[in-house]
């Protein structure tokens, strides 16, 4: 243990405080462009009917098990020098490795989000309705009676986005200083048998992920029935 | 003058079996109307196509005033309000429930405050103001949802089985409400039950869906 805390010791904080912070950002950017675009798909693809409806939910639903690697890979080659988006020079950088956790996370919050927003029991719309509501108003007080649901979504996302390791290290090469960020150290310490280190970055990942998971449960409970639990007798 | 209904030839089939059949029948403005009729025999059909809900297969629905057949549109829809026997109550605070009929016509926040206060206290849920409304019990959840349509002041209301299902404490409470809207003369007051003495006590018009059509009670 004594050497476990001298080691701790011998961490350079500023490098260390630098990955967490690229981490947060590459993460949270990336969730945040996520559900920028898969909120407003959701919305649609539950509240309208259109041809290929169905389709695109398959297609959602297919994408929520898209291998990182996979993704990283055709990432790679379309943002590589001899790609077809080489020109913006987006390799290797913080940004492709926003774009491969956006793409990532969208088909997760999105498909959750639709399955919130249809599983929204048909009568909350029919009293929208039935109490003056336009069809936007309609569509917002459904979108709002799934919004737990929809935060289920969120942190599910953050959650696929916070442990990616095979698309952030081909896209943006685990440079240090400039795309390292937490998963890419721990794989890269731990080919190094640098275990101490390793762990310790992979603590500091659980409890980010685990402050985020808490603030959204938090919100979460606030909509909870008191009811919806078990008593002690049941 | 208000508004008036008229409902001609109105015909509605659910999977090859007619519930209404060339039902016609003149709403007049002002009275209570009690409609009784077994289940399955097109009430609750009949009050979605007059809360504009649904379109009937054949034959139509009219809002008039002063002898003018009025467009379906929002303005229209907003001048008459449904209570679902499930209210359909919204996952927030009961204020708020009461509130949401206000605030998506564009009410300033003030005016919502006190008409949404005095709602609650004329349904005795006070009390329950910033409590959550999925944590009402059945009888409350019916009041609350009663409030909701209130505080909007529609000229006609419509409630489908505003007492069903709850306990006779609230049974009294809801009906005690329904007379003191019948007395005030404002509101057109259209509702279905099931209890031929509750129906006397309501209403001014007592009617039964008979074979699809409506026949005095």
């Amino acid at each position: 243990m004594t050497e476990f805390f001298l080691f701790l010791s011998q961490i350079n904080p500023g490098e260390l405080w630098g990955i967490v912070w690229l981490s947060l950002w590459v993460s949270g950017a990336g969730l945040l462009l996520a559900t920028a675009l898969a909120l407003p798909l959701a919305a649609l693809l539950a509240l309208k009917r259109f041809p290929g409806r169905d389709a695109v939910v398959n297609i959602l639903h297919t994408f929520m098990g898209l291998p990182p690697v996979v993704l990283g890979l055709l990432l790679y080659l379309l943002l590589s020098r001899a790609g077809p988006l080489g020109v913006l020079g987006l390799l290797y950088t913080p940004t492709a490795m926003i774009l491969a956790q956006t793409i990532l996370a969208l088909p997760i919050v999105a498909a959750l989000a639709h399955s919130a927003i249809v599983n929204v029991d048909p009568v909350v719309r029919q009293a929208a309705v039935t109490l003056g509501a336009t069809a936007r108003q309609q569509a917002f007080t459904v979108i709002r009676e799934a919004r737990y649901g929809i935060v289920s979504g969120i942190m599910a996302g953050f959650g696929r986005a916070n442990a990616e390791l095979g698309a952030v290290l081909i896209v943006g090469g685990n440079i240090a200083g400039y795309t390292r960020v937490m998963t890419t150290s721990i794989a890269l310490e731990t080919d190094k048998g640098n275990f101490e280190l390793g762990i310790v970055l992979g603590l500091i990942l659980l409890a980010l992920s685990l402050l985020v998971n808490l603030a959204l449960r938090r919100l979460q409970k606030r909509g909870q029935s008191a009811g919806a639990e078990l008593s002690s007798w049941a | 003058m208000g508004l008036r209904i008229e409902v001609t030839k109105v015909a509605k089939a659910y999977n090859g079996n007619p519930v209404l059949r060339d039902c016609s029948y003149n709403f007049a403005p002002g009275l209570t109307y009690a409609l009784q009729g077994p289940n399955g025999s097109g009430k609750s059909t009949l009050l979605r196509f007059l809360a504009l809900l649904e379109a009937p297969d054949t034959g139509s629905v009219d809002y008039l005033e002063n002898s003018t057949v009025l467009p379906i549109n929002l303005e229209l829809r907003r001048r008459f309000t449904l209570v679902l026997p499930r209210p359909g109550i919204f996952n927030t605070t009961v204020f708020n429930n009461v509130a949401y009929g206000l605030k998506i016509r564009g009410v300033k926040s003030g005016e919502i405050e006190a008409r949404v206060d005095t709602i609650l206290e004329t349904v005795g849920l006070s009390h329950k103001r910033s409590q959550r409304a999925l944590d009402l019990s059945s009888g409350e959840t019916k009041r609350l949802g009663l409030a909701r349509a209130m505080v909007l002041a529609p000229e006609i209301l419509f409630l489908d089985e505003p007492t069903a299902n709850i306990d006779p404490l609230n049974t009294d409470i809801i009906e005690e409400i329904i007379l003191k809207m019948k007395a005030g003369g404002q509101t057109t007051i259209l509702l279905i039950t099931h209890d031929p003495a509750q129906a006397e006590r309501l209403g001014d018009r007592l009617l039964l869906m008979k074979e699809g059509k409506l026949v005095p009670g």
